[in-house]
């Protein structure tokens, strides 16, 4: 991450940026100090609170405010739909309406990383928004059972697994389709990637469990469907999920036997690229699992 | 005499490759030649004379626009795609029907990623690279999915770290309808190793991860290119970076 780069890249947006950051020069300083000893990869959160106390109550330029606000509510829905499965498994916890049994300790251990990770996404887009973040969603603002779409989704492990792939694999989608909003800013785009790509190995891993859990099997990258349709998930109430994943043409070019490789077939051309999904296509499925009143817009 | 003769025709020949190359560039709304970067390409083939012959003169990549980065993503997933083909053609003994299934599935993918680049830079392209395997055991599966493993993180640091390099909207989608992939070649890759290591971020964080923001992996270039130097035997010159 180049630091210059993305103040330069805010100046276009915004040329008092460093006039806004000089009356703030000993949080500068103290950044800089910090920057030596932390690592590179702790910059992203330093950057946070360092463009939080330089623009103190004005908010960062308008399109990627929507961006990460966008964003911090999926992380909301998806740090929610894990905790609460993760705290209804905690002995004596309060919340009882998590029924199913995990099959063994390393399912819960993984369900809680992913969770774990969540709650980091909120908290690091929250620390990057600042003042500009988004009301917080709680739990009680949810429906994960989607009004009886999943009403099975705290008794039944593999319908809790099912509704978990489709968050992951609409996540990934999700960060994909704001990427080119974010070209603006480097630095907060560096850091949507890295968010991204990890949404990307919790989808994988999360269709790893649905296979061991069963006998279908769910290859962890997104494949065609069974019947050659987008939707590889066996769970046709998620089709809106994969609309548009079986895309075998990329940037005018072919994929499938490209370059005289019959290896190549639609099936590894789907596989090989995960596609986009935009805003409102990801807020319609997001909505299913928000209260009315608490949907997004 | 005859000497300087051939170097003058080759120079030419090496001209008219190089035209192509800006012709292509400015297709891809390049603006600027950037002459100097170019000379540095002639320079490094003219003792050669083998423009052809990439392990000769070897692959530049120049960062100076989109092209670079392409040209990165092409010489990282040609180095995954020889990998994969290596393991897919003769497996190690102890993998199970379905590892060898889907090592053959990531084959095709990562052939598919090197398919695709070689297309759409088109006379851009750097050449095929060689590469350099001797470091692992393609007999023993330890061996096998150590590298994979590496590959695969390496790549997902690579294309998160060159993204905010890529100026051009089209091109960083492409970037991240691939990166995602790899990151979930790079979980399952991880899961076989060691179950629920799939986003083991503390582990990632020599590849730029940071756990406690739940971030992963990403780095520059320079740094992605001195770890995968040792699995490719073509000098890969780096300008503009």
């Amino acid at each position: 991450m180049n630091i210059v780069n993305i103040l330069e890249e805010i100046e276009k947006v915004d040329g008092e940026i460093y006039e806004r950051l000089n009356p703030r020069r000993a949080a500068m300083k103290s950044f800089f100090n910090m920057g030596k000893k932390i690592s590179l990869a702790a910059m992203p959160l330093a950057l946070g609170s360092m463009f939080q106390k330089a623009y103190g109550q004005t908010a960062l330029p308008a399109a990627v405010v929507d961006v990460l606000n966008f964003a911090l509510s999926l992380e909301y829905l998806e740090y929610h739909f894990y905790n609460h499965c993760i705290v209804g498994k905690t002995p004596g916890s309060a919340v009882t309406d998590v029924t199913f049994n995990f099959p063994n300790a390393a399912s819960q251990a993984a369900i809680t990383t992913i969770r774990d990770h969540e709650k980091a996404h909120v908290d690091l887009l929250i620390g990057a928004l600042g003042s500009s973040a988004r009301a917080p969603i709680a739990y009680a603002d949810t429906d994960f059972r989607a009004g009886g779409t999943f009403s099975t989704v705290y008794s039944d492990y593999g319908t809790f697994l099912a509704v978990a792939q489709g968050f992951e694999d609409t996540g990934v989608r999700a960060y994909k389709g704001q990427a080119g909003n974010l070209l603006v800013s480097p630095g907060v785009l560096q850091t949507a990637l890295q968010i991204h790509s990890v949404e990307a190995r919790h989808a994988s891993h999360i269709r790893q469990m649905r296979t061991a859990a069963g006998t279908a099997i769910y290859k962890p990258w997104v494949s065609l469907g069974a019947s050659g349709q987008a939707n590889d998930s066996g769970v046709p109430q998620v089709d809106a999920v994969y609309a548009g994943e079986d895309l075998t043409v990329q940037a005018g070019a072919n994929i499938v036997g490209l370059g005289g490789n019959a290896g190549i077939t639609k099936a590894v051309a789907v596989e090989s690229f995960d596609e986009p999904l935009d805003k409102a296509s990801v807020i319609t499925i997001a909505n299913l699992f928000l209260k009315d009143g608490k949907k997004l817009s | 005499m005859k000497h300087n003769e051939l170097e003058t025709k080759n120079e030419l020949q090496e001209k008219s490759l190089f035209d192509k190359t800006v012709g292509r560039r400015s297709f891809l709304q390049y603006a600027g030649a950037g002459a100097a970067g170019i000379a540095l390409v002639a320079a490094g083939c003219k003792k050669d004379r083998g423009y052809d012959n990439p392990t000769m003169g070897g692959a530049t990549l120049d960062f100076k626009d989109d092209f670079g980065v392409l040209n990165y993503a092409y010489a990282l997933e040609q180095l995954e795609a020889a990998f994969y083909i290596k393991v897919a053609s003769a497996p190690p003994a102890s993998f199970t029907a379905a590892q060898k299934a889907y090592f053959q599935d990531i084959q095709f993918h990562e052939i598919a990623h090197r398919e695709f680049f070689k297309a759409a830079l088109s006379t851009a392209a750097i050449g095929s690279l060689e590469v350099d395997f001797s470091s692992i055991d393609f007999t023993s599966s330890a061996s096998v999915l150590g590298a994979a493993m590496a590959f695969e993180d390496l790549g997902v640091a690579a294309y998160n770290g060159a993204g905010p390099r890529i100026k051009n909207g089209t091109y960083l989608l492409l970037a991240g309808k691939i990166v995602s992939v790899e990151a979930r070649h790079a979980a399952y890759v991880r899961d076989l190793i060691s179950n629920g290591s799939f986003a083991d971020l503390n582990s990632l964080a020599p590849l730029g991860a940071n756990n406690a923001a739940g971030l992963d992996a990403a780095l520059t270039p320079d740094k992605v290119l001195a770890i995968a130097g040792k699995y490719i035997k073509t000098k890969i010159n780096v300008i503009n970076l």
